[in-house]
């Protein structure tokens, strides 16, 4: 096996056990999780739930109270803080441009620091990236707020790093410039840049991630959004039929990956399921042959969002528990 | 451990082009030495020929040496602090910048245009001196000794300025305040050269080589106690 391919087959980030205190606030508390080459991995998690600090963690600017990392194959101390930050970007929440200088001073300043081989030809492919190159020679602080997270989006682009930190990335985004942002996320997933995504937006986490985490102080869930979905939820079938069946419990009792049913309206019926795929035929010849007229047979989707609400939804209630012991 | 003379560069250019900009370190860079040029020459332009004998003990020129006290304070004091109010300070510190070529990098940007400001000054009162006042006073003033304790105090002042106000700068987060305590720290410098100038401390070699080992000791000491405040975590979090 050789450097190359045992480079490609480790992973982008290894987290083990991570945690930060600041005194007797936990920021963060034994966190663990991987993230592979060219993954878009999701960080969700309410306001304060540790994501920036973890991200600044990972970014070297905080030193970890306790834990481990690996990141782009560089193990997080603070004498390998340079390297890493070699290898990386981190596109802060706040562009941070200088709103006196230029859209290129700006970006000729970080190619430099990042010592870009090309700076120009770097910066002209972050322009590009962004579609910005018509406003180079623009100062930042005649930008609105949406061209200036592009600017820092193009800014992070410079280092051509491995892997890329974005906290929120889209929050000041209208829904063309928004949706360019996940244009260049795809883009890049294709290159191989490894994406490390904080976002409140659960339904950009859900179109984007190939899986995400959930941190709130500590790691809640990780996982694809569907495996999520299926942990969390139990699969199920919404029958709807044109009139109340007579006698539902002969219809759907003993029907192939069918666990039970209830009513779920008048004439509607929520069936658990195992195997929604087995399951939704066999309902269907089931009603057919008991003369029913169906109206619709579907299988109930869960958002992420309703993922989510359903874990932090937990957190809460523990929360007010404790609270009012 | 290198240091990369591009990452200071880097540093050093994005720092001109922002002081260039930046109204209020313009005005700062204009008015201070502005003053400290007028009085003396106010002072030295009413004197009559009689009093060159006076002027033999004392160092006027020496007067200037407050505007590298002043001028690099101000600016240094924004360092730090001007990152951090306009909310760069976390990019910057994201990229693989080193500690040492961050501070060299800002050190450089501010002792480069105060140096610039007082020599151009001290120019201006030495042609000003030569070509307007009375011959016997100007022969009197333009000594070379002092001349040449100007030349060699300036960037060693302008250093200990430097440090005091990126120390400052790296404790408080509003550049305002961080100025005005950097005004504060200039001062027992300029109480200093101002004793110097009317004699009250008699200038000799002997006390002239002292001061140069002092000022060396105190930039050497300023730049690493600057290092150690240099914290990422601190500057970021605002933690103690």
């Amino acid at each position: 096996m050789d450097d190359q391919n045992h480079g490609e087959r480790t992973p982008a980030l290894s987290v083990h056990g991570l945690s930060k205190r600041f005194g007797n606030r936990v920021a963060f508390e034994d966190v663990s999780f991987e993230v592979g080459r060219g993954e878009v991995f999701g960080f969700l998690g309410p306001n304060g739930a540790g994501k920036t600090t973890t991200v600044r963690t990972l970014g070297t600017l905080i030193a970890p109270t306790s834990g481990s990392a690996v990141i782009a194959g560089i193990p997080l101390t603070p004498q390998n803080a340079v390297r890493i930050r070699r290898r990386i970007s981190i596109m802060p929440e706040s562009p941070g441009l200088y709103l006196r200088l230029s859209v290129a001073e700006n970006l000729e300043c970080f190619a430099d620091l990042y010592q870009t081989p090309d700076p120009r030809e770097s910066i002209a492919r972050a322009l590009r990236a962004v579609d910005l190159t018509d406003r180079a020679n623009d100062t930042c602080a005649s930008l609105s707020k949406g061209l200036r997270q592009r600017v820092a989006l193009a800014r992070a682009l410079l280092g051509d790093p491995q892997i890329l930190f974005l906290d929120e990335p889209t929050s000041s985004l209208d829904p063309v410039a928004t949706r360019a942002v996940h244009e260049l996320i795809d883009q890049l997933r294709r290159r191989g840049v490894t994406i490390f995504l904080t976002t409140h937006r659960l339904e950009e986490a859900e179109r984007l991630c190939d899986r995400v985490a959930i941190l709130n102080t500590t790691l809640r869930t990780i996982g694809r959004p569907d495996e999520l979905r299926d942990q969390l939820f139990a699969r199920s079938l919404t029958v709807t039929t044109l009139a109340p069946l007579p006698d539902p419990d002969r219809v759907f009792a003993g029907l192939p990956a069918v666990d039970g049913w209830r009513p779920d309206g008048r004439s509607s019926y929520r069936l658990a399921v195992s195997d929604p795929a087995v399951a939704a035929p066999a309902a269907t010849r089931a009603l057919v042959g008991a003369g029913a007229d169906v109206l619709s047979i579907s299988s109930l989707h869960h958002s992420l969002q309703d993922v989510y609400l359903e874990l932090l939804g937990t957190d809460t209630s523990a929360d007010e528990r404790a609270g009012s012991r | 451990m290198s240091v990369s003379s591009r990452c200071i560069r880097a540093i050093v250019r994005k720092e001109l082009r922002e002081y260039r900009r930046t109204p209020s370190i313009v005005v700062a860079m204009t008015i201070i030495p502005l003053i400290s040029l007028i009085q003396p020459l106010v002072l030295v332009f009413g004197l009559p020929s009689s009093s060159s004998g006076r002027l033999a003990h004392e160092h006027v020129l020496l007067y200037l040496l407050g505007i590298p006290a002043l001028v690099p304070v101000l600016i240094a004091a924004y360092a730090v602090a001007g990152e951090r109010q306009q909310g760069t300070l976390e990019p910057l510190l994201t990229t693989p910048v080193r500690r040492e070529e961050f501070l060299l990098g800002k050190a450089l940007a501010a002792l480069l245009p105060s140096s610039v400001v007082a020599y151009a000054v001290y120019a201006v009162f030495i042609a000003c001196v030569g070509l307007f006042a009375d011959p016997s006073v100007a022969s009197a003033l333009l000594q070379s000794p002092q001349i040449l304790a100007q030349v060699v105090f300036t960037p060693l002042i302008a250093a200990w300025s430097i440090w005091t106000g990126m120390l400052i700068s790296a404790k408080f987060t509003d550049v305002r305040v961080s100025q005005q305590l950097g005004i504060l720290a200039g001062l027992p410098t300029i109480a200093l050269t101002s004793l110097i100038a009317f004699d009250v401390i008699h200038p000799t070699l002997g006390r002239a080589l002292a001061f140069v080992a002092a000022l060396l000791l105190l930039d050497a000491l300023g730049w690493r106690i600057v290092s150690a405040a240099f914290d990422r975590e601190r500057l970021i979090t605002g933690t103690p």
